[in-house]
């Protein structure tokens, strides 16, 4: 392995057309080509993709885990901010 | 059966299947995981290939040999692989320069072939094209930043280049069997994809910064006739070796 390590990309795939995309992992290239060719390389090596998508991991940002009490409690303690009380109608998939 | 055919079919199936032999080696040496995957990858998809060509070799000469019996119980002078498949991996540059020679080779080669008046060879024409056009872009990119990078990667991609480059003479050579095929409206006609060949590697090399090495060299050939480099004869003994010494072993 070398020991100068290239740019860190994140990659997400899309399972099929319309769906949305996932994130699948990460891969080191020089650039966003490279990227994408390795990205493909190592997470649609058995047709799991139809479409892939690139972002240097340092475009990311994200929440801290010291954000948790303040970013995602308030929601745990109304429940009428779930719409539990819809029926999905039949034959609706991927919801 | 139609000999010409049968040879035509081997040395495809055996240029695909030696050159899937040498990048296996990568596997779990590669630089970086990233390329240590891309590359079997390139490997196993070039097996696949190769799969396909003995397997309709075995058939078109009829005496019950498959794509098995020809891959591991045929020696050396029976090859009929490009010598340019059989030289050594040495680094990743020379890896990636052996690889742009014969992706450009396999792609202005399957892309005549699509063509071709015998249907099983159009399919597997059409079918191996898919992926030697992802191996030429990732071999195409790689040379260009390999070239255009550091010293020492462009230096030691120009050394692949000046050795490889004795090697692409037999690329293009005809002999009775394509001109016989090529009547027939089913081989390729090299002296289009010499052309072609020649316009894409000069453009790629000198994108990377990379010169092209004089035409007047040497060129070493004899594929077509089974004359190999001392290479192909190790590799051979490496692939073989199992289903020779247990001709009954099993998955």
């Amino acid at each position: 392995m070398s020991d100068k390590q290239l740019q860190l990309w994140e990659v997400f795939t899309q399972k099929k057309t319309g769906m949305s995309f996932e994130h699948a992992g990460s891969v080191r290239a020089a650039d966003k080509e490279m990227a994408l060719l390795n990205a493909r390389d190592v997470y649609s090596r058995r047709g799991e993709a139809t479409c892939i998508w690139v972002v240097p991991s340092e475009c990311i940002s994200s929440s801290s885990p010291e954000d948790i009490a303040s970013f995602f409690e308030p929601s745990d303690d109304k429940i009428y901010r779930h719409p539990n009380f819809y029926k999905t109608p039949d034959g609706i998939k991927q919801v | 059966m139609n000999k010409d055919l049968f040879e035509y079919t081997l040395r495809l199936g055996d240029t695909s299947l030696i050159l899937s032999q040498r990048l296996g080696e990568w596997c779990g040496h590669g630089p970086m995981l990233e390329e240590d995957i891309a590359l079997t990858n390139i490997a196993l998809d070039l097996l696949g290939q190769a799969k396909a060509f003995l397997a309709y070799a075995g058939e078109i000469e009829g005496k019950g040999r498959n794509e098995d019996v020809l891959a591991f119980h045929r020696d050396a002078n029976h090859f009929r692989n490009l010598l340019l498949t059989e030289q050594p991996n040495v680094d990743f540059g020379f890896t990636i320069i052996r690889q742009l020679f014969v992706s450009t080779w396999q792609h202005y080669l399957y892309s005549e072939l699509t063509h071709a008046t015998d249907k099983n060879m159009s399919a597997l024409a059409v079918k191996s094209l898919k992926e030697v056009n992802y191996h030429l872009r990732f071999a195409s990119d790689w040379t260009l930043r390999l070239g255009d990078g550091t010293e020492e990667s462009h230096q030691r991609v120009q050394a692949a280049v000046n050795e490889l480059w004795n090697y692409t003479g037999d690329l293009f050579e005809i002999d009775q069997v394509d001109e016989a095929l090529l009547k027939l409206g089913i081989a390729a006609d090299m002296k289009k994809v010499e052309a072609s060949w020649n316009k894409h590697i000069r453009q790629v090399l000198n994108d990377a910064t990379l010169s092209v090495p004089e035409i007047n060299n040497f060129m070493r050939t004899g594929s077509r006739k089974g004359v190999h480099t001392e290479y192909l004869g190790f590799i051979l003994a490496e692939m073989q070796f199992l289903p020779r010494a247990y001709p009954d072993a099993k998955w």
